[in-house]
């Protein structure tokens, strides 16, 4: 048999230093949230002021440690203006995707026939279509921005949880203590919710970290396509700035954004993962 | 066989419809309309109604809808509102030009991602094991878009290595479509080791694994005989379903290099309201997909003994 690499100390060790890592990546996620906080109570700075001439790299001021913009702006704002809109995006496509595809996967998953027959095709309808092509056509009728970049992300990312929620939901409707539970009378919202649900509620929580990362992702995409955000704080136009800056040796803004990027999507990309090694009843 | 792909085919018909009614929803009874578009603010009353009934607007939107259908179902796709191009002719030439784009990193991604993932569970608990994770999830948080950009700019900017963009046809379009290649196997090959890593890993706990270990088989004889087999169902399905949208490309690499693709034509129908382009073309996606899921579940079949098509 495989033996479990580097002895019982050794295992110990590593757990407790990546516990300490995903505790130090928690902590990234929290920073972002405080971020975006900030911006919506006016306490981060205004990103449109000037505050150097145009171009100029970073020096060790704090406005232009990331250096400046065409018009003189600094970059740094732009970014704590970008992290407002990706956090934001994040947190309102969680919001929206994860409530739907629970209640549409538990919904199916415990009634079964017609209902779940309708929420099956109703999913293999919007994974048949490439997310992004759903997204635009989403945008296209709510017209472009903010509002419409979160409702696409979100009436397109339930299907995922939707399935894996369904399947866990058809397990355990069979199971004994929710026989139990309907002998003893309590109606069906009930037992989905006060029974069946506290079992599979490890699949929103592992999937809401890495619906808030695809989020953040999708949006700097779309907005680089131009049918994302229109007016200009987010890291997708930055990027999309940067494309031409480049090729002009310009290269802190590109910098600046990409790590800031970066540091998010790796944290919540470990935080998820530290949330799946330790809730999914699978893996344990 | 003949009876379940016959079922599995008519369960695909109610999906692509209502792909077909959502596509219809999104794109034609919203937005700008086109006829107006096309010919300007100052175009006469007639000319606008002659185009009008030329494309077949001034039917109401169900009859719009039978049209549209109609139209998928016999493959008489109809024309592009933009250059009055047969649809058919524009998707043909785009897909391959798309498929020349994303198939070759696609193939050389499968061998190379299996290569690592076995080479990583191996080694699994090991520094490599540990040290791999922090750089393939490092590789997946950095946009897509910063590496075309940085890509771009090393290594054809400055280094010139490749030519910055562009594209001929036929076998010229080798040196162009080199450095797109390169990125998208760069890309790919976070995410793609780190589930085939998942996947082996998940056999290395099957009995069969403990059998042939107990047999005195070799760590090496195990992983590459009996795991590398087993596992790959679970490998098959993850990269045919990913097959359908090989057609669509990697559309932002498209616009970066102005390779005139699928991708390409598509950007340009959502920017220019091209509607007949961008409906014909999802519902032809939705129809590859389904017809691809198909396909996992009859190689299935054909690879695990176990599973019964029913």
């Amino acid at each position: 048999m495989i033996a479990a690499p580097g002895g019982l100390v050794g295992r110990a060790v590593a757990n407790l230093r990546r516990r300490r890592f995903v505790l130090f990546c928690g902590g990234v996620v929290a920073l972002y949230t405080l971020i975006a906080l900030a911006g919506y109570v006016g306490l981060l700075p205004d990103f449109q002021e000037r505050v150097g001439g145009s171009y100029e790299p970073p020096t060790l001021a704090p406005a232009t440690i990331l250096g400046t913009d065409i018009f003189g702006r600094s970059v740094l704002y732009k970014v704590l203006a970008g992290t407002r809109t990706a956090m934001t995006i994040g947190f309102v496509v969680t919001a929206i995707s994860i409530p739907l595809g629970m209640l549409l996967g538990a919904v199916a998953g415990y009634y079964g026939g017609k209902v779940d027959a309708l929420v099956v095709w109703l999913y293999s309808v919007v994974t048949s279509i490439p997310s992004i092509l759903l997204i635009i056509g989403i945008s296209y009728v709510l017209g472009k921005g903010l509002l419409a970049v979160c409702l696409a992300l979100g009436l397109v990312g339930w299907v995922g949880l939707c399935r894996l929620t369904r399947g866990e939901v058809l397990k355990h409707k069979g199971r004994e203590y929710v026989l139990a539970a309907q002998l003893l009378g309590a109606g069906d919202a009930r037992v989905i919710v006060r029974h069946i649900l506290p079992n599979v509620m490890h699949l929103p929580i592992v999937t809401a970290s890495l619906a808030v990362l695809d989020a953040i992702k999708s949006e700097v995409i779309l907005t680089f396509l131009g049918v994302g955000i229109q007016d200009g704080d987010s890291w997708g136009t930055m990027i999309q700035d940067a494309t031409g800056e480049l090729a002009q040796g310009i290269w802190w803004p590109l910098v600046g954004v990409t790590v800031a990027m970066f540091a998010i999507i790796y944290a919540l990309n470990v935080v998820g993962d530290a949330l799946r090694d330790a809730l999914d009843p699978k893996l344990n | 066989m003949t009876a379940y792909i016959l079922r599995r085919l008519l369960h695909m018909i109610p999906i692509v419809f209502g792909v077909a009614v959502l596509v219809f929803v999104l794109f034609a009874t919203v937005g700008e309309d086109p006829v107006r578009t096309a010919l300007g603010s100052h175009a006469t009353p007639e000319a606008i109604a002659d185009l009008r009934s030329r494309w077949g607007l001034d039917k109401p939107l169900p009859m719009q809808f039978v049209d549209f259908v109609r139209r998928i179902a016999t493959f008489d796709l109809g024309e592009s509102y933009n250059s009055g191009e047969k649809l058919t002719v524009i998707f043909k030439r785009g897909a391959l030009v798309s498929l020349s784009v994303t198939v070759p990193p696609f193939l050389v991604g499968i061998v190379l991602s299996i290569a690592v993932a076995l080479l990583i569970a191996y080694f699994r608990g090991s520094w490599l094991d540990h040290y791999s994770t922090f750089v393939f999830v490092g590789s997946m948080s950095v946009s897509y878009l910063v590496y075309i950009i940085t890509f771009q700019y090393v290594f054809a900017f400055r280094l010139d290595w490749f030519p910055i963009s562009g594209y001929e046809p036929g076998l010229a379009s080798i040196p162009y479509l080199l450095l797109p290649w390169i990125i998208i196997v760069v890309v790919s090959a976070g995410p793609d080791i780190r589930v085939l890593r998942t996947v082996f890993l998940d056999e290395t706990r099957a009995d069969y694994v403990r059998t042939a270990f107990a047999k005195g088989a070799g760590e090496g004889r195990v992983l590459f005989k009996h795991i590398l087999k087993n596992a790959m169902i679970p490998v098959l399905t993850y990269w045919v379903t990913s097959v359908p949208f090989l057609i669509l490309g990697a559309f932002l690499m498209e616009r970066f290099f102005s390779i005139p693709g699928i991708g390409d034509t598509l950007i340009n129908a959502v920017n220019t309201g091209d509607r007949p382009i961008l409906m014909t073309l999802t519902v032809l996606i939705a129809i590859a997909y389904s017809l691809f899921n198909l396909l996992t579940d009859i190689l299935y079949a054909y690879v695990d003994p176990r599973v019964k098509l029913s």
